[in-house]
């Protein structure tokens, strides 16, 4: 906190001027314990952005991307020192600010890793091969006879130089643009189980998340927002408010229409969060209710059911379905209901902003800090080089905090007052006034032949797409949220996949793994129906779907490998042990999915006693191109069980009179510790290049449950969350 | 004013009666090792040993602290700071901001009973959130704590 307290506003970056050594260690990184250093009496070598090599030998080296819990300082920063051959221990990890210099920041979409992992082998090789010309320079001997090792530097006759004494004469060399990479056999950390660097400081209370930022002469803020999404205020009374001790001010928030615009509202300034809430409790607003007024989620349910009920708009279509269905020996179709969910972060929304003549200064849980520097820049009607965003420590973001929203609501609070403040979310705020995940219906009709072999499949979908928040009254699927169902990998001749209408009634988000979610438990639950049709063992039945080995039509330049998602299938089953004989009302299930390039499979075995079902194992396997860091890789697969699990029985979001129903943890709850099974995880090992980890485990998990309860008590559940059974 | 004893140092703090320890602790006194995430007692975020027992300082008007023994994330018990490091070798925490709820609600579990059995760990981490889904190293951490203590 000292070190949040004492940041001088003449240590921010201005435009990216790191030329100087010890930059990098700017206002941000302050926030973080490991890396408060003092770089004043050391010489520093900064060969790029993202290290810094000081003469003491302490090396700290810079993530990009924001930590929300997938371990990405740790996974990135160890590829750096691994080919630079710096020893892990004396490494720190500095936070990078949001600043285009650092190439895209967005840390989204599972790909933190796999975009950087490339760039990040080449900026400590770069380095590497500085400090082995700076030795060979020292003992004027050639380079070739020099080699790094453990943060020295040996040459052939068996003399060595620590990295930290080489500082000062590679600092006058030049940075190679060609570089040699590492043999991968010769990994020290890349591909091992790594403790993060941060485990420590998330153990004692040290690490500042945005929550704990302070600020001198902070102010605290709650807001009070419209109950119905994009409504506006009338007119308030803040004279109750004004009472409350500790209520320092209120003022109006406007409503900015755009995409991460805040839903403006009446803010209530206070000496702390207490009064801020109590004071926001006490304030009296007229509203505007708007547009959205009459949502009613139950009754949307009905209508885009009705519509995927009916032909809808054809997005992909091979061979003749209508056909295949006429010839077949069987058809069978089926819906499901998914509704909207809120990603629920431990750590609600919240942000600090300082906001002074002509510039400003964030701490903010942002997963997207340049987005997020843009908005503040663009409210504020001043240059982005006078807005410093500071990411801290995200308590979870699962997308949440893509969206700055509540960013620009501090900015807002703080030119209001002329101090600085932090806007702080309660629950109820966070889970009535999110970005929602999409609510959709979805209906599938399969035809087979007389040998159980799938001749059709149509598959047809509505649900609001995530483009309404970037278009307002978009009203069908994105081309790449359809995908996520057309392109499913089954050999099958003939299919087809049709769009329903969809107008979205909330702010449409993402959230982990997107609208795999959906997809990915129609398409799970639908192949397991129709292999009970068929009077096939579901594994034996998946295989088939997924048919040849062959590469499948991609939108990007990573292959879809079928016998990479056969693979680990039938991993998931053998470490299941598949088909064995389980107890009296158990049963499993299973579930495989490709999503955000990287391919997954779940076993799940479930009893169903009583018609109360218990999740006993859950075995899954990940097959993401070469595993960076194992420990991190094997705790995403083990959270994405337990996230997929919470949606499973409990995720529910709904919608009357326009305003969200779940308010807290008592109606929008989640899985403890209690109902936790056994999670068994493998990672498949190769050498391909990396992709997703973060969220492609989640969408397995939700059908591979339900279809694990068919098999133990011959009951379907096609419809989330499963609490609505009574089934927990 | 009242005076708050926390990781064994007295606090003269300007309160309200009514507000609750958490905002105390965080705002006022200025330890942010304890968490807010839900505000209703719901999530265990927020826990605090008070007299060794882990409760919800977001439910407890501060006035309810006065003369107890409190200690936070931050302070120093031996089982917490055993279980610290059972979380660093099992590399606990995700994001972490759950942890030192589960941290202390752990170390009040151990504190009351040395040996839990697995029901003893359900029932009282069955209190706490954790959204990432470190539960199962969350267990892990715990019995490897136990063991270490009963090995000396």
């Amino acid at each position: 906190m000292k070190d949040v307290q004492n940041v001088s506003r003449r240590s921010f970056i201005k435009g990216i001027g790191l030329a100087s050594g010890g930059l990098i260690i700017a206002s941000g990184a302050s926030l973080f314990n490991s890396c408060s250093v003092e770089t004043k009496e050391l010489i520093a070598f900064n060969p790029n952005l993202f290290v810094q090599l000081n003469s003491d030998g302490s090396l700290i080296l810079v993530a990009s991307r924001s930590e929300m819990g997938q371990g990405v300082r740790t996974s990135l920063t160890s590829v750096i020192a691994d080919e630079m051959e710096a020893d892990w221990d004396r490494v720190r990890i500095s936070q990078a600010v949001g600043d285009v210099n650092y190439g895209d920041q967005n840390t989204d979409g599972s790909k933190s890793v796999r975009l950087l992992y490339e760039e990040m082998r080449k900026i400590g090789a770069a380095t590497k091969a500085v400090l082995i010309a700076a030795a060979a320079k020292k003992w004027e001997i050639a380079a070739e006879d020099c080699h790094a090792e453990n943060h020295f530097i040996f040459n052939t006759q068996g003399d060595k130089i620590a990295f930290g004494d080489l500082v000062e004469i590679a600092k006058t060399l030049e940075v190679p643009e060609e570089v040699q990479l590492k043999d991968p056999k010769d990994f020290k950390y890349i591909g091992k189980y790594l403790t993060s660097k941060d485990v420590k400081n998330l153990a004692n209370g040290s690490a500042v998340f945005g929550l704990d930022a302070r600020l001198e002469g902070m102010k605290f803020a709650a807001v009070k927002r419209c109950p119905v999404a994009f409504g506006k205020v009338v007119s308030f009374d803040k004279t109750a408010a004004l009472k409350i001790a500790g209520v320092i001010d209120v003022v109006e928030i406007p409503m900015i229409i755009k995409p991460f615009g805040p839903l403006g509202g009446v803010a209530v300034v206070a000496t702390n969060t207490w009064a801020a809430f109590k004071g926001r409790d006490a304030l009296e607003v007229v509203w505007d209710l708007g547009d959205n007024k009459a949502y009613d989620s139950e009754k949307y349910m009905e209508e885009i059911t009705a519509n995927v009920h009916k032909k809808g708009a054809v997005v992909k279509s091979l061979g003749d379905v209508d056909q295949a269905f006429e010839k077949a020996s069987k058809t069978i179709e089926s819906s499901y209901q998914l509704p909207h969910l809120v990603h629920a972060p431990m750590e609600v929304p919240n942000a600090v902003a300082w906001v002074t003549e002509g510039s400003c200064e964030i701490w903010a849980p942002a997963q997207e800090p340049q987005r997020t520097r843009t908005e503040v820049s663009d409210f504020l009607e001043i240059s982005e080089d006078n807005v410093t965003v500071n990411v801290t420590f995200l308590g979870g973001g699962f997308g949440r905090k893509s969206k700055p929203d509540y960013v620009v609501e501090a900015a807002a609070i703080s030119k209001a007052i002329n101090a600085p403040v932090q806007v702080v979310w309660t629950r109820e705020d966070d889970i009535q006034h999110s970005y929602y995940h999409t609510v959709a219906s979805q209906y599938m009709k399969g035809g087979l032949d007389e040998n159980g072999k799938v001749t059709g499949w149509l598959h047809r979908f509505a649900f609001p797409s995530i483009g309404s928040t970037f278009s307002p009254g978009a009203d069908e699927p994105a081309s790449w949220e359809a995908a996520s169902a057309a392109n499913v990998p089954f050999e099958i001749p003939n299919m087809q996949f049709e769009t329903g209408k969809a107008p979205a009634h909330v702010r449409i988000g993402w959230l982990r793994s997107v609208i795999n979610i959906p997809h990915g438990f129609a398409i799970n639950v639908f192949a397991d129906e129709l292999a009970h049709e068929a009077g096939i063992d579901p594994l034996e039945f998946r295989l088939n779907l997924i048919g040849s080995d062959r590469i499948e039509e991609t939108q990007n330049d990573y292959k879809y490998d079928t016998a990479r998602l056969k693979h680990v299938l039938k991993t998931a089953a053998k470490n299941a042990e598949w088909g064995k004989e389980l107890p009296e009302g158990h049963a499993m299930g299973l579930a495989v999915h490709y999503s955000f390039l990287s391919y997954v499979a779940s076993v799940v075995e479930v009893s169903v006693i009583n018609d109360k079902v218990k999740v006993h194992n859950i075995h899954s396997v990940i097959d993401c191109g070469l595993a960076v860091n194992k420990n991190t890789i094997t705790a995403q697969m083990e959270g994405a069980a337990i996230f997929g699990m919470s949606l499973a029985f409990y995720g529910k979001i709904t919608a009357k009179d326009g305003a969200i129903e779940q308010s807290n943890f008592h109606d929008y709850q989640m899985i403890r510790m209690p109902q936790v099974p056994n999670i068994h995880v493998e990672i498949v090992e190769n050498s391909e290049r990396p992709t997703g980890v973060g969220e492609p485990g989640v969408p397995v998990i939700a059908p591979a449950i339900v279809n694990a309860i068919f098999k133990a008590s011959g009951k379907r559940y096609k419809n989330l969350p499963l609490m609505d059974y009574k089934l927990v | 004013m009242v005076t708050l004893k926390i990781n064994g140092k007295e606090h003269q703090v300007d309160a309200a009666e009514d507000m609750p320890l958490l905002w105390v602790i965080r705002d006022i006194i200025g330890f942010t090792g304890t968490k807010f995430g839900c505000g209703k007692g719901l999530c265990g975020a927020c826990m605090v040993l008070m007299d060794g027992n882990a409760i919800n300082s977001c439910q407890l008007p501060v006035s309810l602290a006065v003369g107890k023994e409190l200690i936070t994330v931050e302070g120093e018990q031996e089982n917490l700071q055993r279980l610290q490091k059972s979380w660093e070798k099992f590399n606990v925490p995700q994001c972490g901001f759950c942890q030192s709820g589960q941290l202390i609600t752990a170390t009040a579990l151990l504190t009351s009973k040395a040996n839990p059995t697995e029901e003893d760990i359900h029932n009282a981490m069955g209190r706490n959130i954790c959204r990432c889904g470190t539960y199962q190293r969350i267990k892990n951490a715990i019995n490897h704590s136990v063991e270490l203590k009963n090995k000396g």
